[in-house]
Parts: C-alpha cells; sequence; structure tokens
C-alpha cells in the first residue's frame, strides 16, 4: 500500500513507509531512552538480576496488554481484562488448595484457569459481537459480573499458592531464570499467532467492519473469536500474576485494565482499530514498567511519584500518538 | 442510522413509536424497580426513600450531564478524567471553605476554575494534539489520582460548610433538598442548551459529521474544547456536592462515578457514536442506575451476589437500548 503514495519526498517517505510496516517503532525508541535514563540514574537497573526482576514482575502487563491488542485490532475493547485476570488469579489459588499443591494439582488448576478466562472472553464476545451491545458499556458491565464471582471464590485477599508455584515461577533452571522460559516461550508463541489467519482477519474487521462483512468474511464470529483470545491470554496473565505474588487476591487486576489500555496506545496500535502490532503493546507494557521505576530512581519523593509517572506516561502518550500519526497523514 | 431504520419499516403504531423511545423505557424501568424494591422491602418506596435516592442520583446526574454533552459531540468523544475531577474538586472545596460558610462562594469558584482548567487541558489535547479523547481522558486521570497522591500528603481533608450540607442533605424549598434543585435547574439549562441554543445545534453537528460541520464554517475546535471544559465544570460542580453529602472528602471518592456517568448516558439513550441524544434521558438514566444499586443493598446477599446480579442486570437493561445496527442493515 506505500507503494502508492508517489508524491512524497524521499526521506519522509522512507520514514512513513518505515513506521507504516513497524508500527512500534516510536516505542521501541521511547523503551531505549527509557533503559538508558533508568541505566544512568542507577547502574544496577539494567544488571542482569534486575532485568529479571523487571520482567517477572511487568510479565503480567504484558500479557494484559497483548490480550487488549487483540480485541483493540478489531475496533472493539475489553473493560473487562483485569477482573478476568482476578477471577483466574483466585480461581487457580483455591483449586490448587483443593488439589493438594502436587505438581500435577498444580498444573491442572493453570489448565482450568485459562479455561476460564477462555469462558469469560467468550461471553464478552457474546455481549459485545453477538448481542451488539457498546464494547465500554457492556465490558464495564461483565467486569463488575466477573469481579462479583471473584469476589465469591475467595472473598478477602490472602490465601497463599502452593510452595511449588511460586517457587517455580521464581526459581533457576539450567542457568536461567524460569521467567526468561517463559519469555521465550511467549514470545514463540505471539509469533505464531501473529501469522494466522485470524490477525488479519481482527484487522480487516477493524479497518472497515462493513467491508468486511461485504467481502464475505463472517465478523461477528472473527469478533467472538478475538475476545475469546482476549479471555485466554488475561488468563496467561493471571498465572504470571499468581507467580508473582504468591497469593489470592479477587482485586488484584481491577487496576491494570487501564494501564492495559494505555500500554497498546503506547505500542502504536490504533483505538480505531485496523493498524497495529503485539510487539508495540509488549513495549508499552514494558514502558510503563520502566517509567515507574525511573521515577524511583531520580528519587522523586515517595507522595510525589505517581503524579510524576502520571505526566511521563501521559507525555508518552502524546508522542506515540503524534509520530504515529505524522507518520499515517 | 436509527432514523433510516424508523423510515425503512412499514409504519409503526403511535404505541409502537412510544415504547422504542429510551425515556419512556427508562421511566417504565424506574416505575418497575420501585414496585420490586416496595415488595422485596416494604418503605422501599417511601416519599422519604425516593428522596434520599434522588440526591446520590443527582450527584450522578450532575457528572453525567458533562459526559453527555461530550458523547454527543462525537468523534468517539468520552471523558474518563471525571472521577478524578470530582475527587480534586471535593478536596480543593473542602479546604477552600474550610467548615465556614464564608468560604462557599470562593470554593465554588476555585472549584470550578478547577474543573475548567482540566477540562481545558483534555479539550486541547483532544483537538489540537488529535489525541483520541479515551486515551487523553485516561491520561489526565492518571495524573488526577497522582496529584490526589500529593495533596492528600501535604494538607489535611477538608470540611464541608454547614451550609453547604443543608443545601445537599436537608430540605431547602418545598421540602425538596437544595440538589435536587440544582439538578432540576442543570435539566432546564441542558435541554434549554441542546434544543433552543446555536451553540446546542453545533453539539450534534460536529458529533454527525465533523467535516460537513467545518465546512459549514462551525469553529469545530473551539466547540469540543468547550464540550470538554463544561465537562470539567460539571464534574467539579458534583464533587462540591459530594462534599456537602460526606460531610468531609476521603480518598478517590470521585472513581465511583467514573464508568456509571457513561452507563447513566447510555441508559438515557444517547449511543456512544455521537450526534444523538439529549439529557432528559440521562437524568432517568442516573435515577435508573441508583434505584438498581439502593436495591441491591436492601436485598440479604453478600456483597460478592450483589455485584453478579448488578453487572448481570445492567447487561440486561442495555439490550433495551441502541443495540449496535446489524452487519445486514
Amino acid at each position: 500500500m506505500s507503494d502508492t503514495t508517489v508524491i512524497a519526498g524521499s526521506a519522509p517517505r522512507s520514514f512513513r513507509r518505515f513506521i507504516e510496516r513497524f508500527p512500534f517503532l516510536p516505542a521501541l525508541v521511547i523503551l531505549v531512552v527509557l533503559l538508558a535514563l533508568n541505566g544512568l540514574f542507577e547502574p544496577n537497573s539494567l544488571s542482569y538480576r534486575a532485568i529479571r526482576g523487571l520482567i517477572s514482575t511487568y510479565l503480567a502487563l504484558i500479557l494484559l496488554s497483548v490480550a487488549q491488542t487483540y480485541v483493540i485490532y478489531a475496533a472493539d475493547l475489553d473493560l473487562s481484562v483485569g477482573a478476568i485476570l482476578s477471577l483466574v488469579n483466585v480461581g487457580i489459588i483455591m483449586l490448587m488448595q483443593h488439589l493438594g499443591g502436587s505438581p500435577g494439582g498444580v498444573l491442572l488448576a493453570c489448565g482450568a484457569g485459562i479455561l476460564i478466562g477462555l469462558a469469560c472472553g467468550i461471553v464478552n464476545g457474546i455481549v459485545v459481537a453477538v448481542l451488539r451491545l457498546q464494547a465500554i458499556v457492556a465490558t464495564f458491565a461483565t467486569s463488575i459480573l466477573f469481579t462479583g464471582l471473584a469476589l465469591y471464590v475467595l472473598p478477602v485477599a490472602g490465601t497463599p499458592a502452593p510452595t511449588v508455584y511460586w517457587r517455580t515461577y521464581g526459581g533457576t533452571f539450567f542457568g536461567f531464570p524460569f521467567v526468561f522460559y517463559v519469555a521465550v516461550a511467549i514470545a514463540i508463541v505471539l509469533f505464531l499467532i501473529a501469522r494466522t489467519r485470524l490477525i488479519t482477519q481482527l484487522l480487516s474487521v477493524g479497518d472497515d467492519q462493513q467491508a468486511a462483512y461485504q467481502t464475505g468474511l463472517p465478523v461477528t464470529l472473527i469478533r467472538l473469536k478475538g475476545y475469546a483470545l482476549c479471555g485466554v491470554f488475561a488468563a496467561l496473565a493471571a498465572l504470571c500474576v499468581t507467580g508473582d505474588t504468591a497469593s489470592g487476591d479477587p482485586l488484584v487486576g481491577g487496576e491494570m485494565t487501564l494501564n492495559s489500555v494505555a500500554a497498546v496506545v503506547l505500542g502504536g496500535t490504533a483505538l480505531s482499530g485496523g493498524v497495529g502490532s503485539v510487539t508495540g503493546s509488549v513495549f508499552g507494557a514494558l514502558i510503563i514498567g520502566l517509567i515507574s521505576s525511573l521515577v524511583f530512581f531520580v528519587g522523586t519523593p515517595s507522595e510525589w511519584q505517581n503524579l510524576v509517572q502520571g505526566l511521563a506516561i501521559l507525555l508518552a502518550l502524546m508522542v506515540g500518538v503524534l509520530v504515529g500519526r505524522r507518520a499515517k497523514s | 442510522m436509527t432514523s433510516v431504520d424508523q423510515a425503512s419499516r412499514p409504519a409503526s403504531s403511535g404505541l409502537a413509536t412510544l415504547v422504542r423511545q429510551p425515556l419512556v423505557v427508562a421511566l417504565a424501568l424506574i416505575a418497575a424497580l420501585l414496585f420490586l424494591g416496595e415488595t422485596l422491602s416494604p418503605g422501599f418506596a417511601s416519599g422519604e426513600q425516593i428522596l434520599r435516592l434522588l440526591i446520590v442520583a443527582a450527584l450522578m446526574g450532575i457528572v453525567a450531564a458533562g459526559q453527555n454533552l461530550v458523547i454527543i459531540g462525537g468523534r468517539e468523544g468520552i471523558d474518563l478524567s471525571v472521577g478524578g475531577v470530582v475527587s480534586l474538586s471535593a478536596i480543593v472545596a473542602g479546604n477552600v471553605m474550610a467548615g465556614e460558610n464564608g468560604g462557599i462562594l470562593p470554593a465554588v469558584a476555585a472549584c470550578i476554575a478547577t474543573g475548567a482548567l482540566f477540562g481545558f487541558f483534555n479539550g486541547f489535547g483532544v483537538t489540537f494534539l488529535r489525541i483520541p479523547p479515551l486515551v487523553m481522558t485516561l491520561g489526565m486521570l492518571g495524573v488526577l489520582q497522582g496529584l490526589l497522591v500529593v495533596i492528600r500528603q501535604g494538607i489535611p481533608s477538608g470540611r464541608a460548610a454547614p451550609a453547604l450540607s443543608d443545601f445537599v442533605t436537608q430540605s431547602f424549598l418545598f421540602s425538596l433538598p437544595g440538589i435536587i434543585w440544582l439538578w432540576a435547574a442543570i435539566g432546564v439549562f441542558m435541554a434549554f442548551l441542546l434544543r433552543r441554543t446555536v451553540f446546542g445545534y453545533r453539539i450534534f453537528a460536529i458529533g454527525s459529521n465533523e467535516h460537513a460541520a467545518y465546512m459549514a464554517g462551525v469553529p469545530v475546535k473551539l466547540m469540543r474544547i468547550s464540550l470538554f471544559v463544561l465537562s470539567g465544570v460539571f464534574a467539579a460542580i458534583a464533587g462540591i456536592c459530594l462534599l456537602g453529602y460526606s460531610g468531609s472528602s476521603f480518598a478517590n471518592v470521585g472513581e465511583q462515578y467514573m464508568l456509571p456517568s457513561i452507563i447513566a448516558v447510555v441508559f438515557g439513550g444517547t449511543p456512544l457514536s455521537g450526534g444523538k441524544g439529549g439529557y432528559t434521558g440521562t437524568m432517568a438514566g442516573a435515577v435508573l442506575l441508583v434505584i438498581l444499586q439502593s436495591i441491591l443493598t436492601t436485598i440479604n446477599i453478600d456483597d460478592s451476589g450483589r455485584q453478579m446480579v448488578f453487572g448481570a442486570t445492567l447487561l440486561v437493561l442495555m439490550l433495551f437500548y441502541g443495540r449496535g445496527r446489524s452487519m445486514r442493515g
């Protein structure tokens, strides 16, 4: 499609083509700058140990942002991802407790957790795609529903995860931390998913729903699948949260929903659908993580940290949207 | 879209048209819920109780007024920062008046200025930097939350002046509290603004077709900024009233209004796609939402069950309102 832009000059044109092919580039630049700044203010923050800590803490937000990306591809939105995360978190905690915390039981609980996420995603898909309710308000309503379920499963935070679970998540195998293996596995899965027909279909539905329908695409089913995929990744995020916090909390994901949306936008994916990349969302989630550690490393007084962080994220959102637009216009 | 739908339908009877009116739907649901509440717990629909519900609905409805304007203005208009503005305004009001009646006027002025300022920032970002409203106001919400942390460290939470508390909770005129009169006045103001002024017509114009409005000479950017400023001002007014209602301001008191204010607008028959709708329906939507919450607190189930029923009921109620257009349509 970039071949059709004939009139543009050579320098802006190549820049434009570049960003068109790699919408996550602005995010990558911001990410590198943040890494450099982190290293400048706290050399230890680039150490192996610190990177490991960063990944094990932010793996959940990364996965949640990936989940959000798939629905935003189709110009939808899921404000219930945090609630799904909470529900899966408490669900697997209680299952593991019932099954006795043996390795087999833990695996079974994880499998069940992913099914819970899938089920929640399908509920969202039915509500938004099949019943055609407006995504923002409908997924807000399902988030209340899922939070209620999570509170029913575990009314107050605190039940611990079995030792084998968090030891594994925080452990080291063959010289590498477990989270590194998880990160690599996820990267491979994301790479494979990006090559499936479903992703192309989601993007074409997001680009022009009516056109996609008239081309013969089963639009409703595609959007439903997008939400289902989103639910599964929200469940995977919950597995990571559970490994990181080693306990159940029925409200743990509530705060993460809006951050997942911010991460997707930071990554260069358009809320209007049809354009974007999962890679960008991963960078976006890392940017949010690095901003909060940078705010800490530069010695911001604790009560000012949230404000500085909020301003920095707002600024990064603006820069990302502006650069992305310059490339498109 | 709806107008096309209605035109293509065979001539419908007066009753069928009436049933399709969102305001009629909302009023019928309100009556049904009041009846249900009275059946479940006698005294629910007593005058005194209804008055209390109306006070809470007024708080929600005032926030929803600004939200309503931004949504009608289109281009995916939405204001997620209202929750933060309500909280900030309650704190500013509490500290400026410091429990003294003489401080009410300066407090109101300070709050309105604060709300207008943050609304202006939102509007500026949305129009001149062309950041999508969801992203801009989401980023602003993060900034506001950070600002609230800073403020709360430095200064006490502040107290409401007795006159303000009386205005909100005590009988003011014809045995109705002042806030009800204020809400009614806002209702008249909004109806006049939307249906009888050039400004109002222009809101619908930019909401249904921004480009056409621009070509017709509507100052689109100025209009959109004013809508966000008004949204900030209405949220600030709600913050002052909330201070009067609760006596003192406390942590993130406004957050509970963020997404519900959007739902009230949707229940009032204003679609999130913009260009259509009005405030009278939104007022009914706010009352409906508050009655629903109130019924759930009267029935004897625990918090988790209450949330589940609330979420499910919201979904069912949404089915009565603007469902998206069918692909075949």
